[in-house]
């Protein structure tokens, strides 16, 4: 057991996360030619459009195409477009230096995704906090229980016709309280 | 207990049916109880019946049997010990113990589900949300110029971090660009709070090993950062300093000798904490080989930070995708080997003293200019200008009202926190507010990372563990 | 305290002022950290601020031990029922003092997941405002207390 960990720093600049996006996508858009692959805001920030049905398929080969690292999943109410539901999901890979940004459409009308808790481990929290506030539901889940909210809540609270709840302020000597 | 909730396909009618009328009307009468506190849906929006089937799922208990289709990679490392029995003891004989969410040691409002076989841990189920307090969505309700007074609250020990990540969303999404001033004033006080958070950590990861003595250390030196905070922001802790578009005002008139004081003060602070724990026998046995976890399970949970770096994982944000400037000033990143908690002790007090010396060089080496982007779409006109030009005072009155368009789109910002990496997913749809805002927040993965790193190890293992995943309930449940 | 010395070295006061004296002298309060609240009253008991100067720097763990219940941070719905548990648990007499806006008024989330104020769970005796409050006004809010106690308006 050392006293002291080593210090070093071989990941000197950002220069090596500049390469083109085909080199590390390739393989991946090759097996996969109904993923769209786009770059937002030109920052690295690679975002890929999967249809629901190969999501995990997805999911697993960019874990084996070096995306290994699990960082995010979180979903959005797109209230009025459709789908209406999107799960994003952000995977990152030390080895290249980048981002995978992934996007899922989800029906409003009967909000199932199968889930990738058999690929990422990581995903169990995260998918049961997407179930809780926008009442996903992730099909073959371990343990698909609510996580920030108590059990018996009613609603989804992400939901974007789901109000905030806001309770009206009131002061004590105001007429309106008494 | 169900383990999926009935999946509806495609014919939504027909849960309706199934439920009994009985059913039904109890759960109305919870609603309208409900309702008087809170009116729950937007009028004529509310959820059709079935969908409240989803709801009834069961407790977040720990589950009654082991799930087989768990993941190999969450049962966790076995080590080596003595005290632990390899030989499983029957169902029946397994102890289930409570802990939290009210309990010294758990940080906060952290809950622990333990399933003991006489000394030896053999399931751990976290139960969060404590701490929930909506903000995601009470973010919705913001605008952006308001936004960071809500995420600063998140992670209260790191709150120039959450700013920073916000305020780095945002402007990806605006496109404007921060003088160098302003860069430099965010690196110096991020570092500085990198610093005051890994300081609480020593002060409770001692305190929960029984050096109480680190409690009062911890906080004395930390104290110093804090009235320096104080001075520059107004406030001790939430201070809303960093936003998009720079950071709310320049820094004040002798802040040099100040970050001179703290330069001098915290390192002898350091090395006192160093004597303390590095030659003491009852933290060194109380550490090592305590709450492993290597590298691959890091990568699958999504565990990042100094936990990460401490299993031997060589990643910093700050060098992997350097934000507001940091690649310019010349640190060290601490790596560890065994991924245990002494070695999380290590990579923290290291990292205390690297960002002790990024404060020093932004000191020496800080640009003058503007502190904030000139772009007038998102930072309001000089106070002088106010005085003159009618304009001007509209201009002002605007920006804080009603605050500034961003255009649509979605981004994604990470920067690395005391705790690892926090990100911001900022969804705009092209108006004042943003249309979602979720938070990656480090510690929610590192809670749930707590089952692999104490499965089969001893009950008094647990409090070493939780103490060194350093988990912030409010990042944790936001 | 109401008192006088009489001449041969007795100290004469009133049944009730002996007992509030006693009270507000070791006025333990049991760590409910809750939020970003919790930080700052770690640090009112840490050495810059040192609450041992006022008979209570003995933060206690369990609520059986304590007198004071010092909410400090925001309390959500989840967390309301275990707020109340330990609250009846601890033994009379009892206060509660509200620290931060989030345990006074909800703060600045006004929204599903928070109860707006503890006094709609627990009884409060003082609020401390603030968000955070500074170790100073937690102080000074325990040093109300302690008056409100001594003078009697607070009757347990
Ligand atoms: S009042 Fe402010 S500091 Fe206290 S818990 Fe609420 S947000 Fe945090």
């Amino acid at each position: 057991m050392t006293d002291s960990p080593m210090t070093d720093s071989p990941m000197t600049d950002s220069a090596m996360t500049d390469g083109p996006v085909t080199d590390v996508f390739a393989p991946l858009a090759k097996a996969f030619p109904e993923v769209e692959f786009e770059q937002v805001l030109e920052s690295q920030q690679d975002v890929a459009h999967v249809p629901a049905d190969r999501y995990v398929d997805f999911v697993a080969a960019a874990r084996t195409a070096g995306f290994d690292v699990f960082v995010d999943l979180c979903g959005v109410d797109y209230l009025r477009s459709n789908p209406r539901y999107e799960v994003v999901t952000n995977l990152l890979s030390h080895e290249h230096v980048r981002r995978l940004r992934i996007r899922v459409g989800v029906s409003g009308t009967e909000p199932v995704l199968s889930s990738i808790t058999s690929v990422f481990p990581g995903a169990n929290f995260y998918e049961r906090e997407v179930y809780d506030l926008f009442g996903i539901v992730f099909d073959g889940h371990p343990d698909l229980t609510r996580i920030l909210m108590p059990d018996d809540w009613e609603g989804h609270p992400l939901r974007k016709n789901y109000s905030v709840g806001s309770v009206p302020v009131r002061f004590k000597e105001s007429p309106k309280a008494q | 207990m169900s383990d999926t909730p009935n999946v509806v396909t495609g014919d939504l009618e027909a849960p309706t049916t199934e439920a009994p009328a009985e059913a039904e009307s109890t759960s109305s009468e919870t609603a309208d109880r409900k309702r008087e506190v809170h009116d729950m849906w937007v009028a004529g929006t509310e959820e059709p019946a079935w969908m409240r089937s989803y709801t009834d799922e069961g407790a977040q208990e720990i589950l009654a049997a082991e799930d087989e289709s768990a993941p190999e990679l969450t049962r966790g490392t076995v080590v080596e010990d003595d005290f632990i029995f390899d030989d499983v003891a029957d169902d029946d004989e397994l102890q289930i113990l409570n802990m939290g969410p009210q309990h010294p040691s758990t940080h906060g409002v952290l809950r622990l589900h333990l399933e003991l076989d006489g000394e030896t841990i053999r399931r751990v189920k976290p139960i969060i949300g404590y701490l929930h307090t909506g903000m995601e969505k009470t973010a919705e309700t913001l605008t952006y110029m308001q936004g960071s007074t809500n995420v600063t609250r998140m992670d209260y020990l790191s709150p120039m971090h959450m700013e920073l990540a916000f305020s780095l969303a945002v402007e990806s999404l605006l496109g404007v660009e921060i003088p160098e001033r302003g860069q430099a004033i965010r690196v110096l006080l991020t570092e500085l709070n990198r610093v005051s958070s890994h300081l609480v950590w020593c002060a409770t990861q001692g305190t929960d090993l029984g050096a109480v003595s680190m409690l009062i250390f911890g906080l004395r030196d930390r104290e110093y950062i804090l009235q320096f905070f104080e001075k520059v922001t107004g406030l001790r802790m939430n201070h809303n300093f960093i936003r998009p578009g720079g950071v709310a005002a320049d820094l004040p008139d002798g802040w040099e000798e100040d970050i001179e004081a703290i330069l001098q003060k915290v390192p002898q602070g350091v090395s006192e904490y160093e004597e303390l724990f590095n030659g003491n026998p009852i933290f060194r046995d109380r550490t090592m080989g305590v709450g492993v976890i290597t590298p691959e399970e890091c990568k699958a949970l999504g565990v990042s930070g100094p936990i990460a770096r401490a299993s031997g994982i060589n990643w910093d944000l700050r060098k992997a995708f350097p934000y507001s400037g940091i690649d310019k000033y010349d640190f060290d990143v601490p790596v560890g080997k065994h991924g245990d908690v002494w070695d999380r002790y290590l990579v923290r007090m290291e990292e205390i003293k690297q960002s002790l010396g990024i404060v020093k060089q932004v000191l020496e080496t800080i640009p003058g200019g503007d502190y904030r982007t000139t772009d007038r779409k998102v930072t309001p006109p000089p106070r002088k200008r106010i005085d003159e030009s009618m304009e001007a005072l509209i201009h002002h009155f605007k920006l804080f009202t009603s605050g500034f368009k961003v255009p649509a789109g979605e981004s994604y910002a990470a920067v690395e926190s005391p705790r690892g990496e926090l990100g911001m997913y900022v969804v705009s749809d092209g108006r004042e507010k943003p249309w979602r805002l979720h938070a990656r927040t480090p510690s929610f993965n590192h809670v749930q990372a707590l089952p692999t790193m104490m499965t089969d190890s001893l009950v008094a293992d647990i409090v070493a563990t939780i103490a060194s995943a350093d988990p912030v309930l409010g990042d944790v449940d936001r | 305290m109401a008192h006088r010395s009489g001449p041969s070295g007795f100290l004469l006061t009133t049944y009730d002022a002996a007992i509030n004296w006693t009270r507000t002298r070791s006025m333990w309060a049991a760590t409910f950290g809750l939020a970003c609240c919790a930080i700052e009253m770690m640090a009112t008991g840490a050495a810059h601020n040192d609450l041992a100067r006022f008979g209570m720097e003995v933060f206690r763990a369990s609520p059986r031990q304590a007198d004071l219940m010092i909410v400090a941070g925001r309390v959500s719905q989840k967390m309301a029922p275990v707020l109340r548990q330990v609250y009846d648990q601890m033994s009379e007499p009892k206060w509660v003092i509200s620290m931060g806006a989030c345990a006074s008024t909800g703060g600045m989330f006004n929204n599903y997941a928070l109860v707006q104020g503890v006094d709609e769970v627990v009884p409060v005796d003082v609020y401390v405002p603030g968000c955070p409050p500074g170790p100073q006004s937690l102080i000074h809010g325990i040093l109300t207390l302690q008056d409100k106690v001594m003078s009697g308006e607070i009757v347990r």
